[in-house]
């Protein structure tokens, strides 16, 4: 019989959602029981759009050959001596911190879309999911074969497992992840799916990739343009699950709006070290963070959310303060990884006079007024053999977990700090939008497991923090961290090119 | 005559991470050892699942199953992304060239009618056993302990998509792209007794709690009798009754199978031999599941082959336990 043509829409219908059956044997609510709880109203899984329609032999044909060119790239890499090619020794500590603390983000977004992928009750949905979970699996795995090379010749990469569960500065974007898995599906999806695969992916990942083709690093921006397909997967259904949400009941515009909110701010907070790895760490700039935060989340966010709102969705609350730490977020961290370059787990440094000069340039309304002098402070101290080192362990927002580094937008000699009372105890804040957060949830937040207070406690070893560091952290203290300069990575990379 | 291309050679400070190291020995590590071995996370979670606050997210207690190091469960295949989406892509090469020469040379029109109807009736319907394979396979991925076991389950969660979507080309092609095999399919699934048992099966095993008790019930048991009475018998009967042609469209799912149980046993045979009260435990839950999928398959069976068919795929399965260390 002469077959008739089938459009992919349908075909993709009848070999995904055609699967699925109703129940008569159990209840359909003991197989997704997750489904509820959040207050999410879902009347018609079938409304659901696939936002891609890849059947599994067309994703593993696809997929099976990138990741050939991709391994590919690997071997020639490693054969070559492709660590050799970075432009300088000081940019392979950016890729210390995306081994450390991007790439087990990665990991756990495969468990959290399979945790979706299966407790969602619409197949459409579902099928989307646990795609890009293996997809994420794939991220995690292929970073880690990138970055295998570098482990072999330089310090800091060793233990990026041991790390990302322990390390202070680590249980920032940790901690980030975890809150997002331990929420209900609804929220992982607006969180991860929205939030963070849609609106901040290109102040997160498109950085780092755009940072390794700079400066010469083969290996991550090979990786980083064999996801990009993935990652435009993954944005397609970012956009999907919001959009879905938002037109099946228009009760679930307040609790997405609510969540909106609550991720755009903890988003903002995790793309601290964002900022201060594009500003200070890239031997070769490619853009400034403020120039970044502008073009994509000022210009492309802005687009979507005058697109969403005939929604009733509006802007992320506090966008106006978000707007404001444009000017400051990567130089009061950076200035806080140097003093405190002992307990991190890479090289610090005092920017040389052309990138204080390029900072100069980028930021004419505060670099110079509030930064440059202390990194004046710091050349003096330096010439004179005094590398400063802070001793004290800082204290930590009981939500974001970076420490309270942060100061006053409107006043950047004073530091910003909030605090509430819950059950009698009092917990501390960087920020109007971190209270907030934990206000919300206050039962959710104190369970937040906070190195500082967790080395005050005794659960980190010591007693002195080099033993914390040592035996905790896995670090090799003066090897893995302080500064670069005569630091071991240093040292062999000038035998390597034959400086003297 | 070997040439030698000389090349710089650096002496690495390391061969590799330190936790592959603690394992394996400071030598060189493979990439499924690097892609697999304790990159979870164990600790320090912060926060309590609201969907489950009586576990952590990372958590052993999920199943009954205890195991000293969940990385014993390694993949004789060493699956690991790149080499997991290669193997299939090799194998969906060979199923597309078969596909489109069934297609190409109309086949489907050798085929008597009335094995064209039993293929509808008893071969498409399992699409839908392997969606709630592709549930239970993620259910595990998603809540159950280290990467070694969790990736392998998540592969196969998704293989398990891919053989249903085989599967409904099957009804594809003999109903010419009007799907009304794969309606009437769902109406033998629905409706149909001889099919009740085995969707009250998968009902209930994707309801079950315990991530390694439903993937006992789906891929060591069911999955097992499947492929012996359906691929391998059904598949004999069909080529013996003018439906040999059949056998390229279900070439897929059989090789498949192969690789498969190569994992599946490698999993029972070391849950097993890790103490008595995994072998306890799996030895009730298999008694409990195979009593469950033996009455389910009956009336298949008897259809698609003969009443002595399915004890021969019982017998195939308790071979297969026995050399796991089960039921001995």
């Amino acid at each position: 019989m002469a077959a008739k043509k089938l459009n992919i829409k349908d075909k993709y219908r009848l070999l995904t959602r055609d699967l699925d059956w109703d129940f008569s044997y159990e209840d359909r609510k003991e197989a997704f029981p997750y489904e509820e709880f959040e207050g999410i109203k879902i009347t018609d899984w079938n409304k659901w759009e696939d936002p891609f329609r890849l059947t599994m032999d067309s994703y593993w044909k696809y997929q099976a050959e990138k990741e050939k060119k991709l391994y590919a790239i690997f071997d020639a890499f490693s054969q070559n001596n492709g660590h050799l090619n970075v432009v300088d020794p000081r940019y392979v500590n950016a890729v210390k911190i995306f081994l450390t603390g991007v790439s087990p983000l990665e990991y756990q977004a495969y468990q959290g879309f399979a945790h979706v992928g299966r407790q969602f009750g619409g197949v459409g949905a579902r099928v989307a999911c646990q795609m890009q979970s293996l997809d994420e699996l794939r991220h995690v795995q292929t970073q880690i074969h990138a970055m295998s090379h570098y482990n072999k010749f330089f310090d800091g990469f060793q233990e990026f497992s041991h790390m990302h569960d322990r390390v202070w500065y680590l249980s920032v974007p940790r901690s980030f992840f975890t809150d997002a898995r331990s929420a209900g599906p609804f929220e992982f999806m607006i969180a991860i799916g929205f939030s963070f695969e849609y609106v901040l992916t290109n102040l997160l990942f498109v950085p780092f990739m755009s940072g390794a083709a700079h400066n010469g690093d083969m290996a991550t921006v090979t990786f980083g343009f064999s996801a990009q397909s993935d990652e435009a997967r993954h944005m397609t259904l970012g956009l999907e699950v919001i959009k879905f949400l938002l037109e099946q009941h228009e009760d679930n515009v307040p609790i997405v709006q609510k969540w909106i909110d609550k991720w755009f701010w903890r988003g903002t907070r995790l793309l601290t070290i964002v900022a201060m790895m594009m500003d200070y760490m890239l031997p070769n700039k490619v853009m400034s963070w403020k120039e970044a935060w502008e073009v994509y989340f000022e210009e492309a966010g802005g687009a979507l959310f005058k697109d969403l709102a005939r929604y009733g969705i509006t802007m992320p609350k506090y966008s106006e303060v978000i707007e404001k730490e444009k000017e400051h977020i990567s130089h009061q961290a950076w200035w806080t990884f140097y003093t405190h370059g002992h307990a991190a787990g890479f090289h610090t440094w005092i920017p040389t006079d052309e990138e204080l000069d390029w900072l100069s340039e980028k930021y004419p309304d505060t670099f110079d007024k509030y930064y440059r002098p202390l990194w004046e402070l710091a050349k003096e101290q330096e010439a004179k053999g005094e590398r400063f080192y802070t001793s004290g362990l800082p204290q930590l927002c009981q939500t974001c977990q970076i420490p309270m580094l942060f100061t006053e937008m409107d006043n950047p000699n004073q530091n910003s700090m909030r605090d509430t009372l819950y059950q009698g105890e009092r917990y501390h804040f960087c920020s109007d939008g971190c209270c907030d957060i934990f206000e919300e949830e206050p039962e959710k937040y104190v369970q937040a497991w906070l190195p500082v207070h967790q080395i005050f406690q005794g659960n980190c070893g010591g007693p002195e923090v080099g033993d914390i560091l040592s035996d905790y952290y896995k670090m090799n203290v003066g090897v893995d961290n302080m500064d670069i300069k005569g630091s071991p990575d240093e040292i062999r990379w000038n035998q390597w090119k034959g400086i003297a | 005559m070997t040439i030698e291309i000389k090349t710089a050679t650096l002496e690495p400070v390391r061969n590799t991470f330190a936790h592959i190291e603690r394992r394996f020995g400071d030598k060189p590590a493979t990439r499924y050892q690097e892609a697999t071995y304790d990159v979870a996370s164990e600790v320090n979670f912060h926060y309590r699942p609201l969907w489950q606050p009586e576990f952590e997210l990372n958590d052993t207690g999920r199943t009954a199953i205890v195991m000293e190091d969940w990385y014993a469960f390694k993949d004789p295949r060493q699956f690991y992304y790149g080499t997991y989406v290669q193997m299939r892509a090799k194998q969906q090469e060979v199923a597309e060239s078969n596909y489109s020469f069934f297609e190409k040379r109309d086949l489907a029109r050798l085929i008597p009618e009335e094995i064209q109807r039993k293929v509808i009736r008893l071969l498409l319907p399992l699409r839908h056993v392997e969606q709630a394979a592709n549930l239970n396979n993620v259910y595990g991925s998603s809540l159950g302990y280290g990467t070694a076991i969790t990736q392998a389950l998540l592969y196969n969660g998704m293989d398990r998509l891919g053989n249903a979507q085989y599967l409904s080309r099957i009804g594809l092609i003999l109903d010419g792209n009007s799907s009304d095999s794969l309606a009437e399919a769902k109406r033998y699934w629905m409706d149909d007794a001889v099919w009740q048992g085995l969707r009250a099966y998968c009902e209930a095993n994707i309801c079950v709690e315990d991530w390694f008790e439903s993937f006992v019930a789906q891929d060591v048991v069911l999955d097992a009798l499947i492929y012996e009475l359906v691929y391998l018998q059904f598949d004999q009967w069909l080529a013996d009754n003018g439906g040999q042609d059949f056998s390229m469209l279900t070439e897929f799912i059989q090789t498949w199978n192969k690789d498969t149980n190569r994992w599946v046993d490698a999993v029972v045979k070391t849950a097993t031999a890790e103490s008595d009260d995994n072998k306890q435990q799996l030895e009730q839950w298999i008694g409990n599941w195979k009593a469950k999928a033996i009455e389910a398959l009956a009336p298949l069976a008897e259809e698609m082959v003969d009443a002595e068919a399915l004890n021969n795929a019982v017998v195939a399965l308790d071979k297969r336990l026995n050399k796991a260390g089960l039921f001995k």
